[in-house]
C-alpha cells in the first residue's frame, strides 16, 4: 500500500507538506531526530460463556504520537485528535526536549522499503459479525462435546485492524495495514465432586477469516483446551528441586523469550543493566542452541512489515551455536551504540514511546528424534504447555509456569502433575541444553509480551529440548 | 467545560434509547499524563499528553451490544451508536443481563479527596529535580550503587463520567502522582536491581525523594551475592509489598464471575472457615483519599465497605449486578469497566487488616525460614488454588535475616496457605488500592538445589 491510498491521506486528508510541517515543528528547538506515528485502530471482540454470547463489542481509536530525540533525551507527546492544530501542539510539546536553534523544514520524504507479509484482502475486522460469532459458538459446542466431564467453557474471539503511518525526519514515510485475529478457549473439567481442572488453548495471526474456517477451525482449539483440562484430572503433586526437564515443541519456547530474549533488548544493554551486557561473542548456551528473532515470517502474530519506527523488520540471530551474537536494536539504542537498527522498535500504541522488543523468537531445529530425547531421561519432567513467564533482566533470573506437564520415569512419560513454576538463570540455563529435537514448532499465535507497561503481540517457538538441570517449583 | 461531558453522556444514552434500545449506559473517560524519567543524573525522557474516549452499552431486551470510540465528533458518535446496535444483533438472549434496579443506583456523599488542586500547575522542572534527587540519594547510599535503571516522576488527572437510562448520571475527578527509583547494585560479578516508589493524590503526600532513593538502594544492596538454598519445607514470611500479591489472589478467588462459574477454590464456601482466625480481609471503596476509593462503581451503584473474610470466615464475594443475579444475591458495588464490553468486577481498597506483631518480632520467632521480598511469574491457579512462583528474599536463621536468596520457587496451595497464616504484622500501609501487612505462612515448599 502507498501513502496516497492510505486512510490517512484519504479520510484524514493528510498531505506530505503537512507531514513536513509537523516534523519541522517537532525540531523547532533543534533535536537530532523526530518521528510521527499515526494510528487508526479498529477492534472487535466476541465472548461466549455458559453457551451464551454474553458480550461483544467493537470500537475505534486513533491518534498520533510525536517523538523528538536530542542526544540521549526523548521528548514525547500525543494527540487523539488528528486536526493540524492538535498535531502541531503535540509537536511543540515534544520539541521542548531540545533547546537550540530549529532545523530546516524540508525532509525529502520518500516511501520506505517494507515487506508484504500479510497480504490479507479483507481483514477479519472487515467481515460480517454474524460470521465471526459462529466461531465462538462452534468452539463452545466442540469443547463440551469432547467429554461429559467438561462443565464450563469460555471462548473469546478478538480481532483488530491497525492502520499506521510512520514519518521520520530522516525522510522515511511508511504506511502499513496490520490485521490481527485470535481465538482462545478455556475449559473446566470435573470428575464427580472433585476439584475442577482447567485447560487453555488458542491461536491466530495476521490472517484472514479463512484461517479459522479452513486451517485452524474453532474445534481444533476447543478440543485442545478440553483435552488439557481432562488430562489434568489425574494430576499428582509436582516435584520440587533441580532435575532434568524436557520441553515439548511450540509454546514452551517461552523459555527463550524469558531466559534470553528480554535480556538481549538493546536498551538494557546500552545502560549496562542486563545480565547479558557486554557479553557479545561469549558462550551463553550449549553448542546445540541457535536462537533467532524473526519478524519476517508470513502471517505470524509477531511479524510486521515495518517496525513501529518505520524500519523493515528482519531475521536477527541472537545466539549462534551457543555464542551470543547480537542485540535487538531500535532507533535510539542503535544510534547511541553506533550500530544499526534491527527493525525491533515497537510500541503498544500512538500513546507510547517505542523501545526494542521481540517479534517471533525461536530456537532452530536440531538433529535428535523427540522420542529418543524422552527415552534418554531416567527421571525428570516433561512440559507440554505453559502459561506466562517473567524475567529480572539484571540478575538474569526467569520463571515460567507449566500448565500441563508429566513425570518422566525410566524414559517414559507417565503421570500428569499439577501446575508448577520453573526457574533458572538466563546466561546459565541454556548451557545445560544437551539435546535438541528436529521438530521445531512455532506457537499457535496467542502470545502477548509486556514490558514497561506496554503490551505487544509476539510469537514463540522451540523444538523438543532436553535441559539437564533446572529448578522445578512443585511441592512434592 | 466541566459539565459538557456529562451532558454528552446523557445525550448518547438518549440517542440509544431513541434508536430502540430498552436500556443504555454511557461511560466517558478523560485524562492527562505527565512523566519525567531521569537516568545517570540526566533527563532521559519527558512525556506529556491528554486523551479521552467513550463507551456505550445498550440492551435490546436481554441482548447486549457494546462499542467505544476515541472520536468524539458528531460522525464518531453516530458510528458509536450504530456499532452498539450491530453488536446487539449477534449476541444471545441472556436472562440475567440488565442494568441495576433504579433503587440500587446512587453515589456516596461528601468529599472523598480524590482530586487535589496541588496537581495543577506542577512545575516540570521541579518534578525532574525530584526524580534526580531520588536517584542521587540512591547513588549516595553506597559506592556499590554504580548504575541505575532510572528514576521517574509521573502525574496525571482523570475524569470519569457515567450515565444510564435509569436516571443515573454522575462524574468524579481524580489526581495522582508518583515517584520511583530503580538503582543497580554491583559487587564483583553480582549485579542486582530493585526499586521503591511512592504514590499520592497530591505531591505533598509523596515520601521525600531522598527516602525513596535510600530505600531503593538498600533493597538492591541487600540482594547482592545471593545463595540458592536446598529444596525444603519452611515457614515463609511475606513483606508488605509481596503480601499484597496474595491479596490479589484472594480477590481473584472471591470474584463473582469466577464464583458462579465455579472456577475458584473459594466457590461455595460462604460462611466457612477459609483462613486463619487472625485473618480479616475488607474491601472498602469509601476511605477518603485512597486509590481504590470512588463515589460510585462503574454501574452507578454507591461504593461501600464489604467485609470479605472476617476472623477467618468467608463472609462475602465481590459482585457486580450480573454476578449477583447469577448467584441470587445483591451487588456489592464492585462493578468495574473500561470503555468496551460488559462491566467486570474490581476491588475498591482491598486489604488485610493489621495485626499486633511487629515484623521484627515475627521474624524473631523463626529459626529457619524464608523472608520473601519479591515474586516473579504467574504461577497461581485460582481454580485449584495451586501456587508456585519464583521468589527472591532473605533467609531467616535463628530469628534474624541472615543472607540473600534468589533463583528459588515457593509453592503450596492457597487453601492451605490461607488457613496457615500464623502471624499478621502491625505494618499495614496503603500505596495503591491493595494493601497487606507482613504475613507469616506456617509452611511452604521452597524449591532450590
Amino acid at each position: 500500500m502507498r501513502f496516497a491510498d492510505s486512510i490517512f491521506a484519504g479520510r484524514f486528508g493528510i498531505a506530505t507538506q503537512d507531514l513536513d510541517r509537523y516534523l519541522a515543528a517537532a525540531l523547532a528547538y533543534g533535536g537530532d531526530y523526530a518521528d510521527l506515528y499515526f494510528e487508526y485502530l479498529l477492534t472487535s471482540s466476541i465472548g461466549i460463556d455458559e453457551s451464551i454470547v454474553k458480550s461483544a463489542s467493537q470500537g475505534v481509536s486513533m491518534g498520533v504520537g510525536v517523538r523528538v530525540i536530542a542526544g540521549e533525551r526523548t521528548g514525547y507527546a500525543y494527540s487523539d485528535d488528528l486536526s493540524p492544530k492538535k498535531i502541531l501542539k503535540a509537536a511543540n510539546v515534544a520539541a521542548h526536549i531540545a533547546s537550540g536553534p530549529g532545523k530546516i523544514g524540508k525532509f525529502d520524504l520518500h516511501e520506505g522499503v517494507r515487506h508484504n507479509l500479510y497480504p490479507v484482502l479483507t481483514a477479519p475486522t472487515e467481515t460480517a459479525l454474524a460470521d465471526r460469532v459462529e466461531l465462538v459458538k462452534r468452539a463452545d459446542h466442540a469443547a463440551r462435546a469432547y467429554d461429559p466431564r467438561v462443565f464450563q467453557v469460555q471462548a473469546a474471539y478478538a480481532d483488530n485492524l491497525r492502520h499506521v503511518l510512520v514519518v521520520t525526519s530522516e525522510g522515511v514515510l511508511t504506511v502499513d495495514r496490520q490485521p490481527l485475529a485470535r481465538l482462545s478457549v478455556h475449559a473446566l473439567a470435573r470428575r464427580n465432586g472433585e476439584t475442577p481442572q482447567q485447560g487453555h488453548s488458542g491461536g491466530g495471526g495476521r490472517v484472514d477469516l479463512d484461517f479459522f474456517l479452513k486451517d485452524k477451525p474453532p474445534e481444533h482449539f476447543a478440543r485442545e483446551a478440553a483435552r488439557e483440562a481432562i488430562a489434568m484430572l489425574d494430576a499428582a503433586e509436582a516435584p520440587a528441586g533441580e532435575m532434568t526437564v524436557v520441553l515439548g515443541p511450540g509454546w514452551p519456547g517461552i523459555l527463550l523469550h524469558e531466559a534470553v530474549g528480554h535480556g538481549l533488548e538493546a536498551d538494557f544493554n546500552r545502560k549496562g543493566v542486563s545480565a547479558f551486557s557486554g557479553r557479545i561473542g561469549q558462550k551463553v548456551a550449549g553448542e546445540l542452541c541457535t536462537v533467532v528473532d524473526d519478524g519476517t515470517i508470513h502471517s505470524r502474530r509477531g511479524s510486521l512489515n515495518v517496525d513501529d519506527e518505520g524500519h523493515p523488520t528482519g531475521r536477527n540471530v541472537l545466539i549462534e551455536n551457543g555464542i551470543l551474537r547480537g542485540y535487538l536494536q531500535d532507533k535510539l539504542s542503535s544510534t547511541l551504540m553506533g550500530s544499526a537498527s534491527t527493525g525491533s522498535g515497537r510500541r503498544e500504541s500512538y500513546a507510547h514511546i517505542p523501545m526494542p522488543r521481540m517479534t517471533n523468537t525461536f530456537m532452530l531445529a536440531g538433529q535428535s528424534d523427540p522420542e529418543e530425547i524422552v527415552r534418554s531421561v531416567p527421571k525428570g519432567l516433561y512440559c507440554a504447555n505453559f502459561g506466562g513467564g517473567q524475567v529480572d533482566i539484571t540478575n538474569g533470573n526467569f520463571v515460567f509456569s507449566a500448565s500441563e506437564s508429566y513425570l518422566i520415569e525410566d524414559g517414559k512419560i507417565t503421570r500428569p502433575v499439577r501446575d508448577a513454576s520453573l526457574i533458572g538463570n538466563g546466561p546459565e540455563a541454556l548451557k545445560y541444553v544437551s539435546m535438541v529435537g528436529h521438530d521445531l514448532r512455532l506457537d499457535e499465535g496467542i502470545g502477548i509480551c509486556g514490558k514497561a507497561g506496554q503490551s505487544v503481540p509476539v510469537g514463540l517457538g522451540i523444538p523438543t529440548v532436553k535441559i539437564d538441570r533446572m529448578t522445578v517449583g512443585g511441592t512434592a | 467545560m466541566e459539565n459538557h461531558l456529562l451532558e454528552l453522556a446523557n445525550d448518547i444514552v438518549r440517542k440509544a434509547m431513541a434508536g430502540g434500545a430498552t436500556d443504555a449506559e454511557c461511560t466517558i473517560g478523560e485524562g492527562d499524563e505527565f512523566s519525567a524519567e531521569v537516568r545517570m543524573r540526566q533527563i532521559e525522557s519527558l512525556k506529556e499528553a491528554g486523551s479521552r474516549g467513550m463507551g456505550l452499552r445498550i440492551l435490546m431486551g436481554q441482548r447486549t451490544g457494546s462499542s467505544y470510540t476515541s472520536d468524539l465528533s458528531g460522525e464518531g458518535i453516530e458510528r458509536l451508536v450504530r456499532s452498539a446496535f450491530e453488536i446487539a444483533d449477534i449476541t444471545t438472549e441472556d436472562p440475567h443481563a440488565g442494568l441495576p434496579d433504579a433503587g440500587e443506583l446512587g453515589a456516596i456523599e461528601g468529599d472523598l479527596k480524590l482530586y487535589s488542586m496541588g496537581i495543577e500547575n506542577l512545575d516540570p522542572e521541579r518534578n525532574i529535580e525530584l526524580a534526580k534527587c531520588a536517584e542521587a540519594a540512591a547513588f549516595a547510599a553506597d559506592p556499590r550503587i554504580s548504575n541505575s535503571d532510572g528514576a521517574s516522576f509521573e502525574s496525571g488527572t482523570s475524569r470519569h463520567v457515567f450515565a444510564n437510562s435509569r436516571g443515573f448520571s454522575g462524574e468524579y475527578r481524580t489526581s495522582s502522582c508518583s515517584l520511583s527509583a530503580s538503582p543497580v547494585a554491583r559487587d564483583g560479578d553480582s549485579m542486582e536491581r530493585d526499586y521503591w516508589f511512592t504514590m499520592a493524590r497530591d505531591p505533598e503526600g509523596l515520601q521525600p525523594a531522598q527516602e525513596v532513593g535510600r530505600i531503593a538502594a538498600h533493597r538492591a544492596l541487600r540482594r547482592l551475592h545471593p545463595v540458592k538454598v536446598e529444596t525444603q519445607k519452611v515457614p515463609v514470611v511475606f513483606e508488605p509489598r509481596t503480601a499484597r500479591s496474595l491479596l490479589d489472589s484472594i480477590f481473584d478467588a472471591v470474584h463473582g464471575m469466577s464464583i458462579y462459574r465455579q472456577e475458584s477454590f473459594l466457590a461455595g464456601k460462604l460462611g466457612e472457615k477459609v483462613a486463619g482466625e487472625i485473618v480479616t480481609v475488607i474491601d472498602d471503596a469509601t476511605i477518603p483519599g485512597l486509590f481504590g476509593t470512588s463515589p460510585f462503581d462503574d454501574e452507578g451503584v454507591p461504593s461501600r465497605r464489604t467485609p470479605v473474610i472476617e476472623r477467618g470466615v468467608l463472609k462475602s464475594y465481590l459482585l457486580n449486578t450480573y454476578a449477583a443475579r447469577k448467584l441470587g444475591m445483591k451487588t456489592t458495588g464492585n462493578a468495574s469497566r473500561g470503555l468496551a464490553g460488559n462491566a467486570g468486577i474490581g476491588y475498591g481498597n482491598f486489604f488485610l487488616e493489621a495485626g499486633v506483631e511487629t515484623p521484627d518480632r515475627i521474624i524473631a520467632g523463626i529459626s529457619n525460614g524464608f523472608f520473601v521480598t519479591s515474586l516473579m511469574g504467574f504461577g497461581v491457579n485460582i481454580v485449584t488454588g495451586d501456587y508456585s512462583r519464583g521468589a527472591t528474599g532473605l533467609w531467616i536463621r535463628d530469628g534474624e535475616l541472615a543472607f540473600p536468596v534468589s533463583e528459588v520457587t515457593i509453592a503450596g496451595n492457597l487453601r492451605d496457605m490461607l488457613l496457615s497464616v500464623e502471624a499478621v504484622g502491625s505494618d499495614l500501609e496503603f500505596c495503591g488500592a491493595l494493601a497487606a501487612p507482613t504475613l507469616k505462612i506456617g509452611e511452604m515448599t521452597v524449591g532450590g538445589k
